[in-house]
């Protein structure tokens, strides 16, 4: 269509939309044939998924009653889901993870406020994240829970706040000593993340069960989850810093010199001029990236931590909910969901945002 | 304050590795790679080469890495093929098309590659038995045995008409190439060179009676026989990876299609080409200058996420050596030989690419 088609629409809005459907749907007669096909795909796939979903489903009952229909069980999901989600966290303290998710939530959604980017925030994040790990361990309290017995979403969501919030402060130390003068820390650097990227993070993970045990100091021993926790910082720290690399190559090299002949030294010069530009730039992709995150998180289940995913496995093999695997794992698909496509549109939101009222 | 940092670096790695000399010399393993060759006591499933319990730890970890190789080699052709024809749909006129294809990618890009290999593998499992596969156009079986899929047999072939093929192969590459690079000028023989070498390469090998056939599987009794059978593992990692990376890559496509401006589209058309010459001859190959450099780091994650095979069973470099580091305890030089082993692979595959990536990068054009 060109632009003088375009001009001659009609431009009231309905009108423009009814032209668009109708040109995206039927336009030619090839565009009709896919319509047709995909059509007749739907009506074909829809009806059992529709039945399975909700017209065949069981909403309650016992195990027993699911199986004597052929739909999705619901019932497992309601008199699991606490399982699912917090795991073989004592009941009588259930409130603790509960707290921590709630906390979490409230801290992701103030850090994604433009309006809350101030110097508290990055004091105060790191503190409620600490808070939060005493909160699931008990600490400063008569009744501790052991990290063995955490699970579920605070897991889940604990590992990637604490790996994510260890990893940002060491990867912009990594990305400054990436682009370092000095020839020993720049290929220090180098070699660090390429070697960290080379790998995949189940081996990370086995790093983590298998060799920290063996090189911490005899008195060091930990558990599993803070082990874990370590090595995927330390993994993640590589991913971080070649984001970060990015963004300080974006920032002109007018800004250094700039800030150079003003007489401010190297740390100040970062400090005041260059980092608060490329930490800018580098936000939205640094979402994008702390997505991937999320997600990789699931591969806690491979050395046997307790994540929601892991949990909701867990729940399938009840012996009075036996092999209600599909419907454990569309909850926890639809939780993943939710945060991965809210973060990705919220990223978007970002860039058009932060471009809008940026330098340029 | 350069040797200050090295310094520094290093005594951290002395620490470490002197810790773990003791912590293994205290639970009394001797450091070194001398287990590699002592016998494995447990078996593996599946393989390209074949092992049995008895066989050395080296050779495990050989057909491990070779399984790597294979579902890596397979999972970036599957993805690829099937990523630019999402990409391509996604950016049809159909609204519906379109529509559909964005929520595929949505939906596998944003929920993990792990919760989607459990979905993957219990559907596997969940397939009837043998004598009740599914069965679509007569030739592939799906059953909770496996997957079974038509293969090509070749028997009777010699050594000369081997060599010829792989000959005549090469030569075909080679005249396909220089055909690419003159049409630029105007010419081009790819058809003809093509033809030529399907006839000689057939007439090479009725020659020599050697025999090319399509074996189809079929039921018979309890089981399937014939044909090529994936492990319900291998076709769930297979799937997996395929359908993850796939979304990856048609979003990969259509970004570098969008990346070509309007304006070259509508030059093109005021040339008088049809719609598939202008993508072919002007938008393609400007595309593929934003798509290649993206597509190597998405082989690379598919090379490293293949490790997932862990958790479903599929044995793989990963799968065996940490089934090694476990019996034989010796942790440190097995993840030291996974760590190796995958570097290599990560260049291997940025070698290739890299290759391909300059026959599509901009000729001609200096670097500032």
């Amino acid at each position: 269509m060109t632009a003088i088609e375009a001009a001659r629409m009609p431009s009231r809005r309905l009108g423009r939309l009814w032209t668009r459907w109708r040109t995206g749907l039927f336009g030619t007669w090839l565009n009709s044939a896919i319509t047709i096909i995909i059509g007749l795909l739907v009506l074909w796939l829809l009806p059992p998924l529709l039945r399975w979903l909700v017209l065949d489903a069981t909403w309650q009952g016992t195990s027993a009653d699911c199986l004597a229909q052929d739909g999705a069980c619901w019932a497992f999901v309601a008199a699991k889901l606490r399982f699912i989600v917090l795991a073989l966290y004592p009941i009588q303290l259930q409130w603790r993870p509960e707290l921590v998710c709630l906390l979490l939530a409230i801290l992701l959604a103030v850090a994604a406020m433009p309006r809350f980017w101030r110097r508290e925030l990055i004091v105060g994040g790191p503190v409620v994240i600490f808070l939060c790990c005493l909160l699931m361990a008990g600490y400063p309290g008569p009744s501790r829970v052991s990290p063995n017995q955490w699970g579920g979403l605070p897991v889940t969501l604990l590992v990637w706040a604490v790996c994510f919030a260890v990893s940002v402060p060491l990867a912009i130390l990594l990305s400054l000593a990436r682009r370092s003068r000095m020839q020993a820390l720049r290929l220090l650097a180098i070699g660090y993340i390429e070697f960290m990227r080379a790998i995949p993070m189940v081996a990370i993970l086995y790093f983590a069960t298998l060799m920290l045990p063996m090189a911490l100091p005899a008195g060091l021993s930990t558990d599993k989850m803070p082990r874990a926790m370590i090595m995927i910082s330390l993994f993640w720290t590589a991913y971080i810093a070649e984001i970060m690399r990015g963004g300080l190559q974006a920032v002109p090299i007018g800004q250094e010199e700039a800030a150079a002949s003003l007489g401010l030294g190297y740390w100040r010069s970062m400090r005041l001029i260059i980092l608060p530009q490329a930490l800018r730039m580098v936000i939205p992709g640094l979402v994008n990236q702390a997505i991937g995150f999320l997600l990789a998180t699931s591969l806690l289940a491979v050395i046997g931590i307790v994540d929601i995913l892991n949990a909701a496995k867990a729940a399938a093999t009840d012996p009075n909910w036996l092999g209600f695997y599909k419907e454990a794992f569309l909850v926890v698909a639809a939780i993943y969901f939710a945060i991965g496509y809210g973060g990705s549109r919220y990223s978007l939101w970002l860039e058009r945002r932060l471009g809008r009222c940026g330098p340029h | 304050m350069q040797l200050v940092i090295v310094a520094g670096v290093l005594s951290i790695v002395v620490v470490l590795g002197s810790n773990i000399a003791t912590t293994m010399a205290r639970i009394g393993l001797t450091p070194g790679f001398g287990f590699l060759e002592r016998a494995a006591n447990f078996e593996i499933g599946e393989g390209m080469i074949a092992f049995r319990a008895g066989d050395s730890y080296a050779r495990a970890i050989t057909v491990g890495l070779l399984n790597t190789a294979r579902i890596s080699l397979l999972g970036c052709c599957l993805a690829t093929i099937l990523g630019v024809a999402l990409g391509m749909m996604r950016l049809s006129g159909n609204v519906m098309l379109s529509g559909l294809v964005r929520w595929y990618v949505e939906i596998v890009r944003n929920t993990p590659l792990l919760l989607q290999l459990f979905f993957w593998i219990a559907l596997a499992h969940a397939l009837p038995p043998p004598r009740r596969a599914i069965t679509l156009l007569d030739a592939v079986f799906l059953s909770n045995r496996g997957v079974y899929v038509p293969a090509i047999v070749i028997s009777d072939l010699s050594l000369g008409a081997a060599l010829v093929v792989v000959a005549v192969f090469g030569g075909w590459i080679w005249l396909v190439r220089r055909g690419w690079r003159q049409k630029r000028a105007g010419l081009s023989a790819p058809l003809p060179a093509s033809l030529l070498s399907v006839l000689v390469v057939s007439a090479v090998l009725a020659a020599s009676g050697a025999k090319i056939g399509v074996e189809v599987s079929a039921i018979s009794g309890f089981n399937i026989r014939g044909g090529l059978s994936l492990t319900p593992e291998f076709a769930a990692l297979l799937v997996g990876l395929t359908v993850k990376f796939s979304a990856v890559i048609a979003e990969i496509v259509r970004a570098g299609i969008l990346s070509v401006r309007r304006e070259q589209w509508d030059a093109a058309r005021a040339l008088g080409l049809r719609r598939g010459k202008i993508i072919r001859l002007v938008v393609l190959p400007q595309a593929l200058r934003v798509i290649t450099p993206l597509t190597t780091s998405n082989y690379l994650d598919l090379v490293k996420d293949s490790s997932l095979a862990v958790a479903i069973g599929y044995p793989d470099l990963m799968n065996v050596v940490n089934t090694t580091a476990n019996t034989t305890g010796q942790a440190f030089e097995a993840l030291l030989i996974v760590v190796l082993l995958y570097l290599s692979l990560n260049l291997a595959v940025s070698a290739v690419m890299n290759a391909c990536n300059r026959t599509v990068a901009l000729r001609g054009e200096r670097p500032a």
